[in-house]
């Protein structure tokens, strides 16, 4: 069993949703970054999405793409990534890599995915990557048993809800709403509804993302979805701080305060 | 008059809008159904006598179609006296041949019942296509345009507003037009259920670079016939400028099979292929990969991560190529080669001089490359050049460039 179903089978177990984070590599700096996520596992975040800085990010907002910008700046890597996912492994969360297609084919497919599971990493999401264009990375994960996180939105068909959730495991990524990553007052009402689409399709784990922020929200969605991702809330801590340190110290408080929306969330 | 909206496939087509192996569709899920719509609106109306009236009734009353054909003969001096003839899309309503495909997509975004179009613009020129047909259907328009460019193309940016249209200034990454795609894309994610997005040129995911490519092959389908009637035979050799690949695609296809008709496509060399700042993702170092929703040549570092690009021309100056040229070229169908800013400069002088012609400096590339290879062909030699655009949008930059401004002017 992958990590990805483990960690979500013990939420399940413990009646609660998982809570998924985003933090980029490299900022403020790699060992700052890796740093940040082990302070997020800490902090009692079961998955940890490690995001590959990435210099066209069609699905960002402003606050992640600053962050990814400052990384590659300094001078990010991709291999960078696999440090960050065996120090996740180390510190007891599942590691998944966010990454948009580009660089993993520059780095080779089955390179990336030899590297990606040598360093105990679960698997991939994948935001510029839709099934119909992943054959390579399909027949890679399934040689080194990785997970194939797709994403599904509210405008995806009935059959393409069908068709992605075949080609998925680990979990499903339900975006919560038409747009790109960032915080958003309200989470859109589309959120449960495409979980409940996706059930009728699938028993995959779904996991909602996009716009959350709050601890009541979290609450919220944890009630009908598996998991809660959250990106920009997390990553603006450090993107605001004035100090790496007063960076960490935000990113424990405001990862804190989500956990414990997870965990109130079905009482 | 022969076809004009309903290609004949000269390329072999493999896959989901595949050409050979390059296209595809690489993009967020969200935009997937949008993507399947447009693709079947537009495949409905290349056979839909009203929606092919409609838009050659525009081509005809409003963008001033055909656009003529025009033989330079003292430029032809500096040619190696071959004949050199001009295709005019420079006389097109909104000064180059934009026009073309945002009256199609216009219309396809009227039958799709979307009330809001974007649009990405590095010279302007596109930015100015849509705003303008925009204003004509009664969309609403935004037009992301890098902030370099606004500054580089500030007559273009007026424009625009004039014409009611939203222009955001992009301050990302390199502040150019892959910044802009970036930006349309992203509003495009957000707004996809009432907004159009108009891709300004042959690339992005499948449908976008046939759909642009066959609205624009109504360029070279006229010109075939112009030459055939006024000189009785084809071309040698056609050139035309390649930034995204929208006006060679354009004149190139209805060639395709023309197989004696050499296909060259001028990138920007900028400030020269070894000082790594230029635009020649086919001359330069790049390799294929992804970026904007396509798989096709990118110029891009060990990383995948996408590499700046430069050109005096900001119509140019973009690191990617649309999927079928990538094709055309690794077939051998297509030539590429790549003209540097002080060649291009230069022939956009001697237009001007010999033939009281402005061009575009992005077409200035293409007569820079009609230049090299009048060369090569000699007095017997016949070229056709793509003259995709007018060059009012550049006063400014030409006359910087020669220095012609007076001192204590601009
Ligand atoms: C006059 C003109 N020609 C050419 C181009 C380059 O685009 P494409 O390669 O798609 O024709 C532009 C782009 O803005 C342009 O304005």
């Amino acid at each position: 069993m992958s990590s990805l179903a483990t960690q979500l089978d013990a939420c399940r177990a413990q009646n609660r949703p998982a809570v998924v984070g985003y933090l980029p590599v490299g900022f403020p700096d790699v060992e700052g970054s890796i740093e940040a996520m082990r302070a997020l596992v800490e902090s009692g975040v079961d998955i940890v999405e490690v995001g590959l800085p990435y210099t066209d990010p069609l699905m960002d907002g402003p606050v992640i793409q600053t962050a990814a910008t400052r990384a590659l700046e300094s001078g990010v890597r991709v291999r960078d990534v696999f440090r960050a996912v065996k120090a996740i492994d180390e510190a007891g969360a599942a590691a998944v890599v966010m990454t948009y297609w580009n660089p993993v084919l520059r780095y080779g497919v089955d390179e990336f995915a030899h590297d990606l599971a040598a360093a105990g990493g679960s698997g991939m999401i994948t935001p510029d990557l839709v099934p119909d264009e992943a054959a390579p990375w399909m027949s890679a994960s399934e040689e080194h048993g990785l997970d194939r996180v797709f994403l599904v939105a509210p405008s995806s068909t009935a059959e393409r809800l069908a068709s992605t959730t075949a080609a998925s495991s680990g979990f499903v990524y339900a975006a919560s709403l038409m747009g790109v990553t960032g915080a958003r007052t309200a989470v859109d009402d589309a959120a449960e509804l495409l979980v409940s689409r996706v059930r009728e399709v699938s028993d995959l784990p779904v996991c909602v993302g996009l716009g959350v922020s709050t601890r009541d929200q979290v609450a919220q969605i944890g009630r009908y979805a598996d998991g809660v991702i959250i990106g920009s809330a997390l990553v603006r801590c450090l993107v605001d701080a004035d100090t790496p340190a007063d960076g960490l110290r935000a990113l424990r408080h405001v990862a804190s305060e989500l956990v414990a929306g997870a965990h109130e969330s079905r009482r | 008059m022969t076809d004009t909206t309903v290609p004949t496939d000269a390329n072999v087509q493999t896959g989901l809008g595949r050409f050979g192996e390059f296209g595809g569709r690489y993009v967020p899920e969200a935009l997937v159904a949008a993507l399947e719509e447009l693709d079947e609106q537009r495949l409905k109306a290349n056979h839909d006598p009203g929606f092919i009236g409609e838009l050659a009734e525009l081509h005809r009353s409003y963008t001033g179609r055909p656009s003529i054909i025009t033989e330079v003969p003292r430029f032809a001096e500096h040619c190696g006296g071959a004949r050199v003839v001009l295709k005019r899309e420079d006389l097109n309503h909104t000064g180059s041949h934009k026009i073309n495909n945002v009256l199609g997509q216009a219309l396809l975004t009227k039958r799709m019942g979307k009330t809001r179009v974007i649009a990405e613009t590095g010279a302007g020129q596109h930015g100015v296509a849509t705003a303008t047909a925009a204003a004509l259907l009664g969309l609403d328009c935004v037009i992301y345009m890098g902030r370099v460019d606004t500054e580089r193309q500030a007559l273009n940016v007026a424009r625009m507003r004039l014409l009611g249209a939203q222009v955001v200034p992009v301050d990302h990454g390199s502040r150019t037009l892959k910044d802009a795609v970036n930006e349309a894309f992203r509003d495009w994610v957000a707004n996809v259920e009432h907004s159009h997005y108009v891709l300004g040129t042959v690339t992005g995911p499948y449908p976008f670079p046939e759909m642009v490519r066959d609205f624009h092959r109504i360029i070279g389908v006229e010109a075939r016939q112009q030459v055939l009637d006024a000189y009785g035979r084809l071309p040698d050799a056609i050139c035309a400028c390649v930034g995204g690949g929208s006006n060679a695609m354009g004149i190139f296809h209805r060639f395709i099979d023309d197989s004696g008709v050499r296909l060259i496509g001028l990138e920007a060399a900028g400030e020269g292929l070894e000082s790594g700042r230029h635009a020649a993702r086919f001359s330069g170092q790049a390799i294929p990969g992804v970026l904007h929703g396509a798989f096709t040549y990118v110029l891009q570092d060990e990383d995948g991560q996408t590499v700046e690009s430069h050109s005096v021309s900001a119509g140019l100056d973009y690191p990617s190529v649309g999927p079928e040229h990538s094709f055309l070229r690794d077939s051998g169908r297509a030539e590429y080669d790549s003209i540097t800013d002080d060649e291009a400069m230069e022939a956009f002088r001697l237009l001007a001089r010999t033939e009281g012609i402005l061009p575009a400096i992005e077409s200035a590339h293409a007569l820079a490359g009609a230049m090299k290879v009048g060369r090569d062909l000699g007095p017997e030699g016949f070229v056709l050049v793509s003259l995709s655009g007018r060059g009012d949008k550049d006063v400014d930059s030409a006359a910087r460039w020669f220095g012609l401004l007076d001192e204590g002017e601009v």
